[in-house]
């Protein structure tokens, strides 16, 4: 019998109300005991002394791009699971656009297998919704999801054709599985490399527009409400597909929606003036990513729809490439931002700022997210988000005042491209806990 | 009339401070100034029967193309050997860099062998930038996408200027495909710099969006030049002192940004009817390669009030000038009283 008691923090679990100073106490891998002082009636144990601290459910990411097979180049299921370790995250689910894609049973079990071998916290595939990320024929879902696929989308790209969209709706709810989209048209944003708006005509750039990604919001909300089917929205970025998500959900519609942490924090902006100097421009590669970055009322909106529920989770998006893949000119470069190491101090300013309470913050990264896909329904993840006795033993030990300057050369992960380098960030992962393992520890937190 | 040969020599004002020229939008007044006094000082050298001097003898200078380009190569090749350098030009094609030779390689490459000074032209908006973090060679934009054509705006500044004396409270109106167009952004921010006044004017889908100050944060005022965002070519050209016409290609009528050519000509082209509108002594202009009986009417291009084929030569001056003051040439006699190669 292993234990590991966590003394004295301000246990933070939203879905089962709990906010308070408390003991946690993981045996065998779950949650046998949480309240105050219910660590000292424990002998033998690994102990934590979170004195100061909070913890919380591990967090879940439903979006995260693993690379493996294919570019490992850029990131491996080992180096990629390290880094979400470090950003507090315990389960991930990785996007299918590998080499090859993730749309056929030996695919998904060659990424089982691998995780099983090397990941250090729980990868959860997500299967294409068509072959080869082509979106021509539909991939097989019900192999997909007898494999252990948990979603489907073709992430990276949309199913542009709206009428096999709507058939991938359709045949979804057999396996009540859903379909995320990455809703940007691929004719309105061709050759567009950034958001389309002042920043993208002070450089020169071609834009993608915020409509491009509302259009295809508006349709995959009709065709999912003409399905019956569950639409899952990536990394929501525009104020005008916040309008269209709240006005679904409000008349019942089965749509559910993430936001990135960069989208609810940074702008366009980013890209040409990091430094804040409106007179010296650069074209920065690390800022640039699919959906880009925005607009401040978007951001804004966003944060309100996240702080509503409206949108259900936080979802990193991260996106690791190397560094040719970046340093090289703007219109050639990979689009995607390395995202798990920095998602939580990156998020905390949004707190420290007043625009999110740390419970919500905490709610959107672990039982809102599992809640999304229903994940806690699945067999061996009871309890996924959530800290109830019996519920696995994942969690996370933060430090929401801790402030610390992101050096992307520390990074687990193999990608350093971040747009946040140099900055201070208020607000660490201090440990992370893993099926009752400690999978993260700062240096110097006593275990 | 003034003329810039009447203002004293610029080795008076020395404000020279850059390593690369990559766009205007960090040039200040004198500055510009600096370039457009030398450039006059250059452009003597030129009208000598034998125009060289050994000014940068022993520097090298690369020509750097990823694009065609036969007027600005010839122009920066011409400058480059008036002044003695060592000038080599390369036609890089973009399928060396589908080959995976990297731009960065490149730069370095040819710094490696010596060059002091790299031109570059290249397709890629910033590329010019991107080769600027990873050399000590100093770099021209010679084009970069459709952001900045820095040496095309000072020659058009030239010109202007040397026609006007003074560019405070001209009017300049830049008429067609705004958005695709590198030479009409660097010349949004000279002109600004020096005081003019700048109206941009094209059908609604070759206008980008953020030009016109009310659509960008008031925090955000001075990151794009003022201008006026005018679609009706009428009210654009009332008054103008220059009228600047830029070259539409035709793939923008493929690309659906427009119905037809006939169609722009018949909305936006520079006409003698429509220039009625302009000031009577206004200044007719066109960066080049010009499509007569598209964006301007033929008998407009080559007519009275047309400095198209000065602003050519021009631009050998101006490169002149450019390349002499990125050779840390700035501070010394201008090349008036040099020794010329008789």
């Amino acid at each position: 019998m292993t234990t590991l008691a966590i003394h004295n923090a301000r246990v933070i679990d939203p879905a089962l109300g709990r906010d308070g100073i408390a003991d946690v106490v993981i045996v065998d891998g779950r949650v046998a005991r949480v309240g105050p002082n219910e660590g000292d009636a424990v002998i033998e144990a690994d102990r934590i002394d979170a004195t100061g601290l909070v913890v919380a459910p591990g967090f879940v990411d439903l979006h995260v791009h693993l690379r493996e097979p294919g570019f490992e180049y850029k990131e491996t299921i080992a180096s990629g699971t390290a880094a979400a370790a470090r950003g507090g995250f315990t389960t991930v689910c990785a996007m299918p656009n590998t080499m090859p894609a993730l749309d056929s049973r030996p695919a998904v079990e060659s990424v089982l297998r691998e995780a099983d071998i090397s990941a250090r916290v729980r990868v959860l595939p997500v299967g294409c919704i068509t072959r080869g990320r082509e979106g021509k024929e539909l991939a097989p879902a019900g192999e997909l999801v007898r494999s252990g696929v948990v979603a489907l989308s073709d992430d990276g790209d949309a199913v542009a054709d709206p009428s096999l969209m709507r058939h991938a709706l359709e045949y979804s709810t057999v396996f009540g599985l859903p379909i995320a989209q990455h809703c940007e048209d691929p004719q309105l944003v061709r050759d567009g490399h950034m958001h389309e708006g002042w920043v993208a005509t002070r450089l020169g750039l071609r834009g993608r527009p915020a409509s491009a990604e509302e259009t295809l919001v508006a349709r995959d909300i009709a065709l999912a409400e003409l399905a019956g089917a569950h639409l899952h929205i990536q990394h929501v970025s525009t104020a005008g597909s916040v309008a269209l998500i709240r006005a679904a959900r409000a008349r019942g519609a089965h749509v559910t929606a993430e936001v990135t942490p960069h989208h609810l924090t940074l702008t366009h902006e980013e890209v040409a003036f990091g430094g804040g100097d409106y007179r010296q421009i650069a074209y920065n590669a690390n800022a640039k990513v699919n959906p880009p970055l925005r607009e401040q009322a978007d951001v804004e909106a966003c944060i309100a729809a996240l702080r509503d529920g409206v949108i259900d989770a936080v979802a990193t998006d991260h996106a690791p490439h190397a560094l040719s893949d970046k340093d090289i000119e703007f219109n050639l470069a990979a689009a995607g931002i390395s995202g798990l190491e920095t998602a939580f101090g990156l998020l905390m300013s949004l707190v420290h700022a007043g625009h999110l309470d740390l419970a919500t913050l905490v709610e959107r990264l672990t039982a809102g997210p599992a809640r999304a896909w229903g994940l806690e329904r699945r067999a061996g993840l009871d309890g996924i988000g959530t800290l109830a006795p019996g519920a696995l033993g994942d969690l996370v030990v933060l430090d929401p005042n801790a402030e610390w300057t992101v050096d992307p050369r520390e990074f687990a992960s193999t990608g350093r491209n971040t747009p946040l380098a140099g900055r201070q960030l208020k607000g660490r992962v201090v440990a992370t806990v893993y099926g009752g393992r400690v999978v993260h520890a700062l240096e110097g937190v006593a275990i | 009339m003034t003329t810039t040969a009447e203002r004293p020599a610029t080795t008076s004002t020395r404000t020279w401070e850059h390593h690369h020229v990559l766009d205007l939008d960090d040039f200040t007044r004198d500055e510009i100034e600096e370039v457009l006094g030398l450039a006059e000082r250059m452009r003597e050298v030129l009208d000598r029967r034998i125009a060289r001097v050994p000014a940068l003898r022993g520097h090298t200078v690369v020509n750097l193309f990823y694009e065609n380009s036969t007027r600005t190569r010839a122009s920066f090749e011409l400058a480059g050997k008036v002044l003695g350098a060592d000038v080599i030009s390369l036609s890089a094609s973009t399928s060396s860099v589908q080959k995976g030779e990297s731009l960065i390689d490149t730069v370095r490459t040819l710094r490696a062998m010596g060059a002091d000074v790299i031109v570059m032209r290249h397709s890629s908006a910033g590329a010019a930038y991107l080769a600027a973090s990873h050399t000590e060679a100093s770099i021209v934009n010679a084009g970069d996408g459709a952001h900045a054509h820095p040496t095309q705006a000072l020659l058009d500044l030239y010109t202007m200027r040397k026609h006007f004396g003074d560019l405070r409270g001209k009017r300049v109106v830049m008429v067609g495909d705004i958005s695709h167009s590198r030479v009409a952004r660097s010349d949004m921010w000279g002109l600004s710099a020096m005081g003019a006044e700048v109206v941009v004017c094209g059908p609604p889908t070759l206008l980008p969006r953020g030009l016109r100050v009310e659509d960008r944060p008031a925090h955000a005022e001075a990151a794009l030049p003022l201008v006026r965002v005018e679609a009706d070519i009428e009210r654009a050209l009332e008054g103008a002192h220059v009228v600047m016409a830029l070259r539409l290609q035709s793939e923008r009528q493929q690309g659906g940004l427009l119905p037809s050519l006939h169609e722009y000509a018949a909305h936006y082209q520079v006409t003698a009817a429509r220039l009625a509108r302009a000031h009577p002594d206004h200044l007719l202009m066109h960066p080049g390669p010009k499509n007569e009986g598209v964006e301007i009417a033929g008998d407009v291009a080559t007519g009275s009030h047309s400095i198209i084929e000065e602003q050519v030569t021009n631009g050998v001056a101006v490169r002149m000038a450019l390349l002499y003051l990125l050779a840390g040439m700035g501070g010394r006699p201008a090349p008036a009283p040099m020794e010329s190669m008789r």
